[in-house]
Formats: C-alpha cells, structure tokens, sequence
C-alpha cells in the first residue's frame, strides 16, 4: 500500500543520493535535468548537505518520490498531482511516496494554493515533467540493450524490450546521465489509465492514524510556545502592559512585545494561555473604537447612492429603467464571514540572526510565508526555510501571512530557540480577515412578454484588500475600476439581458477582509441569482425555464443547468418539498445546483442538494465529489447560520457556540453530477459555494412567497 | 506532585500542573500530537479521546481528572490501524483535510461500541458534537455503516 509520508527532508536527502532527478521551470515549461545543489540554509545540517530541486525522483532501488509543489488543505492536491505525474510515467501507482517541495521560486515559481488552481497551473508541466522522465529512461534502457527506442514499451515501473524487462530503477541512474529531450509527446486523453479514475487519496492513511504532521504539530528540538494578546479592537495597538503578574505564572518564560501585540513564551501552550490571562495591557483603540454592524449597514446604504465605478455595462439600463411602465427593486445584504477552519492558525519559526530562518507552515502562500520570514527578519529570501506542513482548511484564510509575520516577530526575540506560536479559536475568530459584508440595491424590469429587460445593481463593499498596502488597487482596482473581486459573480454573469449595469461603490468599514472560499461569488451569486429569481417571479416565469432562455449562448452554464435540474426532477418536488435553482461560472468552471428544501414551524430545513459541474476534464472523480460536497456544505454554514457582527469595533462572536457551522444532524442528503468535457482544465476547489444561498433562499420563496434578501437565515427566523 | 494513568495500555506519569487539560499534557508534554486543538471548549469534537472507554473532549478535561484511568487516543484506537472504524475511513477516503478525522474516528469508534448498527438518527446524535468543516458528514456516515459491517464480520470470523 501506498501511503503518503511527510518524510522528513533529511531521510529524503538519504534516499535521493542518486538516480533520476529531473525538474521543469514554470511557467515556460522548460526541462532540465536538475542538479542536485548546495543547501543555502539549514539548521544543524552543514553546508555539504544536498538538496534535490525536482518534481520526481526515481531511485535504482525503484522506489518514486514526487516532490507535491502545492499544499494540501484537503482539496487533494496531493494524490492529484501525483496522478499527473503518474500517468506519463506510466510508473507503479503501489510505490510512489510523497514529499512537500522545498519552497523555491527559481525552480517552481509561486508557490502557493488559491483560486482552485492547482489542476489548472499543473496538467500541462507535470504531465510533461511525467512523459520526460518515461522518454529518458526508454533511451538509457535502448542504450543498455543496443535496440532502438522504438522497440520498447513501459509498463507500470518496467521498461519491456525483445530481450526481457527491466525495472525504471535499473536504468535510473543512466537515464539522469541523458540530454533531457524536449517536445515529448503527451498520452491522448483516451490512452489515459489513471486520469479520470476514482483513485484513492494518497493522504487517507496518515490522516486516520493521527500521523499526518499539520502546521500545529510541529516539533522541532528546544520549541517552546506562545500566544498573543491583541487589541480586541481592529485597528487598536497596546497603549503600556505589565507582566509582572503573567510572569509568576508557572512555566512563563517571557512576556514580549511585538507589532500586533504582547506575547507570552512559556514551556506548553497552556501555561502561554494562563500567561496571557494575567497581563495587564492598557489598549488604544484607535480609531474603529465606536464601529458597529448597524452604523456599517448604513454607510453600505448611503454609498449605494452615490456614483459607482462600472463593472459591468450593456446596452442603456438607466434609459431602458426610465421608460419601463413597472421596475421592480430590491435591496439586498450579507454580513462579513469567519473562515474558522479547523485547525486554528499557529506557526513555528526558529530565526538564527544573520545566519537564517526556518519556519513550518500550514500555508496557502509558501512562497508569502518565505517572504514576510525574510522580510521581517531582513534576512535574504533564500536563508528563508519553509517546511510546508498538511494545513487543517485554508478557505482562504491561509493566504494571508499575518500568522507568519508574528511567529518569526516572537522567535527573533528568542534567537536560536524554535517559537510556536498558536491561535485560540477566540484569538482566530476575532482577529480573522473576514469575507466583507456586502449591499447592493437591484433594479430592474422585464419586457412586455415577461422577459427580463434590464437588470441593475449598485454595489457598495469594502474591498477585498481592506486593511492591507495594496486596498487602493486591491482586485485590479483604482481609478475608474472597481476591485474586481469584489464585483465579481455580478460583473461576469453570462445572462443575455439587453441593459445590464453593475456598479460598485468602496464602502471600508476598518474591519479587516480577505478572500474566503469563492471570494467575490459567495455574495454577489447569492445576489444575482436571488434578483434573477425576482425578474422571473416578476414575468411570469419558471425559474429554471428563464434561465434556459437567457443562457441560451452559454452552452456550458446551460448544460449543467439541464443536468441539474433533470437530476433533481426540477418541477415535480414531493409533497411538502420546495425547489429552488442557481447557477454560476468562476474559477474556469461551470455550476448548478438546485436545493430542495422542507418548512416545519416556520424554520427552514434543507432536505437535498443537486449539484452539477462542468469542470473540463475530471483527473479524480472521487475528489471532484469531495470538493463539491465540500462547497454545498461550507456554503450551508454561510446560509443559515453565518455571521460576524461588529460592536464597538471588535467582532461579538469567540467561538463554535455562537459561531454555529453545519454538523451532521443537519446535513441534507447531498448529490454531485460532475461532467467530464475536454473543455481547457477548470478549478473544482471553490466551486459549489456560491450556488448554496440562492438555490435555498430561490426554494424558500418557493414555500413560502417570501423572498429573502439578507444572510444568515437565522437573522430572518427562518433557521 | 505526579498523576498516573494508562495511556494507550502503558502506565504514564506526568508532573505537571493538576488543571492543565489532558489535551495539552498529550501534545505538548508527551509529544502525542494526533489528538488536535480545535476550540478549547468542547464545543468541536477535534480532542476526543476515549477515557475508560468512552468519548470525551480532552481539551476542557483536568490532567487531575484522569488520574488512574485508562486514555486512549488515536494512536492507540489499533496497532496497526486495522480498527474496524480505520479500515471503513480508509475504504471510502473520508478525510479531506483530515484535521478533524482523529475526533471523528474516535467518536465513532465509541459509538459502535455502544450500538453495533446504528441508524442514521443514532449517528446524527452522536456525531453531531464533531465539527468537519471540509463538510465530510455524507462520508462519514456512509463509513460509519460500513465500519459496523466490517465489525459484524470480524465478530462472526
């Protein structure tokens, strides 16, 4: 059996003496055959180590590693991109390991994990990394025999010839001797034997046993542990402390202040954490002291009023607004979103001055994380280790790098000694940077026939960016642009509406935000899709059947909307079951879903969910299943029970009693149609998400006639 | 002063302080970090370990409290992570981040202790102190059915 390890780099260095090591640089896709190079930096592990730069590695003994260049959050990168590189390789599935790229831009550019684009940025360079690697073995094996390449097949690992067969092992240390060819043909999809199949997760294994090392689990020699008290106040900074009483605390070995806060060092994460109860910190404020959720409803509100920045324009919707004899408005709303993934954000970092930096991450960002540990320490990039470690969820939130910053801030306090620095689940739902809450004020009308004739939205939102350098610019935004983030899933809609406007108005609230799982779309779908539901209510029309119509040139969208619906025998509901549909394009993929829902006493029971997707082409069916699973379910948590809410500048929720999420007993029955096309490869990471809010809220209006225009459904009584 | 127990079928003594939650003894002070942090306040299931036999959230629980019982966490659920609830988790790939699988597991491996065929209802109020944000719950539950049919053939064999 197979498993995935997270080997430690040294046992990898032991294995990886020799053999066939190759590489590809991104993004142009160039092979080279790597050298195995110096380390820059490692602590305790002298300059005379080596450090292979490759994606796969095969060694005489015949055992494969495949250096994983993306992290892992569950979305399966890690048996996926295996698959990539295997299927070329035509190698034994039963012998690969895994191990997590060292963290290297010159050899893998970005590295990083974000808008489900890890299949995208890899089925090309691993496939050919795969088939490159086949075609120099074939040659040294050719070579060996004194045949002609083309007399030679593989064959799961083995090289078979007129006079026998030899394993890739054998041959490895020759084959890495080779020229490294260029333009090696790919496998036609229909020669593919691993690709499209539900092959069983690489990381299933360790992640049973309790044996997978996530972020939190790091132990390097000599660590020590940390927490950190922060203004509960976005925006506020420590004003004077006194440690006198945290530092009789047992166990206290430090208390230090750092840029966003005072930290407290001690010998285990608990005595950090009495630690931390007994300071004594005089905060100021600043300038967020009086923010609360009402006052930034209403500044959304104002805004909306004002002129927006044109996202999306077609035909003249002010006119078309004017001259039409009924519009039809409504205002719509959600609020900001924690992340609050599983494993509570935490670091570990070690910093030697002037010497180096070693951290372990649980990280979207690996190439971030690399660069803010050198940034902050004024180390060069390079002296900058970054063991990238299993992530409990991401969801976005693992993008950012403020965790990182803090860690080595703390650890460049204690030179030489290993820091980790964890987050409560109060400290990762109070300082998280949340999906903004969001308004938008819709008008529209439909034509004599009931078809929708102009559809209008004034948006008003923070950015995506608020709080950081870039806000201004943040999304592709600044001067007349709007940030494109948070406009998308309104402003790249595919209905076919002859005066559409979608505008968009920066409404900062001093509240951090960032991406969130389907970023932009898990507001404005719910949006959009909520207001083309009112378009057909208001015509006259089956929303299912108006959708049809206005996707009529958007043969993808269509198509996935049919499956759904078909598959979710859209119109005949049982007896006491409601319907409701949505669609959405993101993420190069295409999605629908339709939510059949119950009412009992008024409240709201989700009873089923038909997802469907078109994706491109399927690497792992299983994993497809998972991740659009995955979507309905965080997108349920944001349906009826999500909410941040701001008073006197801080955020009112600590942890998963008043931030409620989905758990089993109120998981409905949940079915996936995931179509295969050979449409270029779109993401999956992200994709049902969006679809959750309108599809239930859509079947809800269904039961009920009323519409609902604000998230959660909790707000509304309804769950 | 020093508190004993059996952790996984070996005696362990700590010396530490009397109210530091087993959580923190298991990953902080022995090192066992299969047991996972998710919320300190028993309200997501991550820490379930099992205390003489039954399914308890390690993070609120007193080091003190568990003075001479038996723990057993998921590194010790099997030898050879062949427990009937292992086997099914590994057969239909449940984890996907995997942070919350060690609590799930372990909750389930409880559950099917008390009731060897338990009903989707039964499973839901069980489970339902277990939090997947990765939203794994559909998985699960198939799992725990089918750990409850491997369990049924290894009590016949």
């Amino acid at each position: 059996m197979s498993t995935a390890t997270v080997l430690s780099r040294r046992s990898f260095l032991r294995t990886s003496a020799a053999g066939l090591v190759l590489s590809v640089t991104w993004p142009e896709g160039l092979i080279r055959a790597a050298q195995p190079r110096r380390a820059q930096y490692g602590r305790g592990r002298g300059e005379s180590e080596v450090r292979p730069n490759a994606y796969l590695h095969i060694a005489p003994d015949d055992s494969i590693t495949f250096e994983i260049v993306k992290g892992e959050m569950g979305q399966g990168t890690v048996t996926s991109l295996s698959m990539l590189l295997a299927e070329e390789l035509d190698c034994d599935w039963q012998k690969i390991r895994t191990q997590f790229a060292p963290v290297d831009p010159s050899l893998y550019g970005n590295q990083g994990v974000y808008g489900s684009s890890s299949i995208r940025s890899t089925w090309m360079p691993l496939r050919t990394v795969g088939a490159t690697a086949r075609a120099m073995l074939l040659e040294a094996a050719a070579q060996k025999w004194g045949v002609d390449k083309s007399q030679l097949r593989t064959e799961n690992g083995s090289i078979v010839g007129p006079s026998g067969k030899i394993s890739y092992g054998s041959v490895a240390e020759a084959a890495a001797a080779l020229p490294v060819p260029s333009g090696v043909p790919l496998k036609n999809p229909q020669q593919f034997t691993l690709i499209g199949k539900p092959v069983k997760r690489l990381d299933t294994h360790d992640k049973i046993c309790g044996r997978a090392q996530f972020g939190i689990d790091a132990r390097p020699d000599g660590l020590v542990y940390a927490v950190l008290a922060r203004c509960l106040v976005f925006g506020g900074k420590v004003a004077s402390f006194d440690a006198t009483k945290a530092k009789v605390i047992a166990g206290v070995k430090n208390v230090l202040q750092i840029s966003t806060g005072v930290a407290v060092i001690a010998d285990n994460t608990w005595n950090a954490i009495q630690g931390r109860k007994a300071l004594e910190i005089k905060w100021d404020e600043g300038p967020n002291a009086a923010q609360t959720s009402a006052k930034i409803s209403q500044l959304f509100a104002e805004r909306a009023q004002q002129l927006g920045l044109v996202g999306k324009s077609n035909g003249n919707a002010q006119q078309a607004l004017s001259a039409a004899p009924k519009k039809i408005e409504a205002v719509y709303e959600v609020p900001y979103l924690a992340h609050s993934t599983m494993e509570p954000l935490n670091c570990t970092a070690v910093v030697h001055p002037n010497v180096g930096c070693e951290i372990w991450a649980s990280t979207q960002m690996q190439t971030g994380s690399r660069a803010i540990a050198a940034q902050t320490t004024g180390l060069p990039p390079e002296k900058v280790q970054v063991n990238t470690m299993y992530m409990g969820g991401g969801f976005g939130r693992r993008g950012g790098v403020d965790y990182v910053r803090e860690t080595v801030e703390i650890a460049q306090a204690v030179p030489g000694t290993p820091v980790k620095l964890t987050w409560t689940r109060e400290d990762d739902m109070q300082h998280d940077t949340y999906r903004p809450a969001a308004y938008v004020k819709f008008s529209g009308a439909v034509d004599s026939d009931g078809w929708p004739s102009v559809f209008v939205a004034n948006m008003a939102c923070p950015s995506f960016g608020n709080g950081t350098a870039e806000d201004s610019s943040f999304g592709g935004g600044g001067g007349d642009r709007p940030d494109g983030v948070a406009v998308e899933g309104l402003s790249t809609f595919e209905y076919d509406i002859p005066n559409v406007l979608v505008d968009w108005r920066r409404a900062n609230a001093g509240i951090p935000t960032s991406f969130w799982r389907s970023v932009g779309y898990s507001q404005n779908t719910f949006f959009c899709e909520g207001f083309i539901d009112e378009l057909a209510a208001a015509g006259g029309k089956d929303p299912v059947e108006l959708r049809r119509r206005l996707l009529a040139n958007s043969p993808r969208l269509l198509a996935v909307l049919n499956e759904a619906a078909a598959k979710a025998n859209w119109g005949k509901a049982p007896a006491g079951r409601y319907q409701g549909v949505a669609v959405c394009n993101h993420i190069g993929s295409y999605f629908a879903a339709v939510a059949e829902i119950s009412m009992e006493k008024g409240k709201v029971r989700v009873e089923r969910v038909v997802c469907a997707s078109d994706s491109g082409p399927i690497v792992n069916p299983s994993i497809v299943r998972q991740q659009l699973e995955s979507g309905v379910v965080y997108g349920l948590s944001a349906t009826l029970t999500g909410a941040i809410t701001i008073d006197r500048g801080r955020v009112v929720q600590n942890n998963f009693n008043d931030y409620q999420v989905l758990r089993i007993n109120d998981m409905p029955q949940i079915e996936v149609v995931a179509v295969a096309t050979d449409n270029q490869p779109g993401g999956i990471g992200e994709a049902s998400v969006p679809l959750v809010a309108p599809a239930v809220c859509n079947a809800i209006f269904a039961a009920t006639g009323k519409r609902v225009r604000r998230l959660p459904l909790t707000l509304e009584g309804l769950a | 002063m020093a508190i004993k127990f059996m952790l996984n079928g070996k005696e362990q003594d700590v010396d530490v302080n009397p109210q530091m939650p087993l959580l923190w003894v298991l990953r902080d002070t022995l090192g066992m970090t299969g047991t996972k942090f998710g919320c300190g306040m028993a309200l997501c299931g991550a820490c379930t370990v099992h205390v003489d036999g039954i399914a308890s959230r390690s993070c609120m629980l007193p080091i003190s409290a568990v003075a001479g019982k038996q723990i057993t966490t998921i590194e010790g659920l099997s030898p050879d992570v062949t427990h009937p609830v292992q086997l099914a988790w590994l057969e239909l790939d449940v984890p996907q981040c995997g942070y919350c699988q060690s609590g799930q597991i372990m909750s389930a491996a409880n559950l099917l202790a008390r009731n060897p065929n338990p009903t989707d209802a039964d499973i839901d109020e069980l489970m339902m102190g277990n939090i997947c944000r990765c939203g794994t719950y559909q998985d699960i539950r198939r799992a725990i059915h089918r750990a409850a049919e491997i369990k049924a053939q290894g009590a016949k064999a």
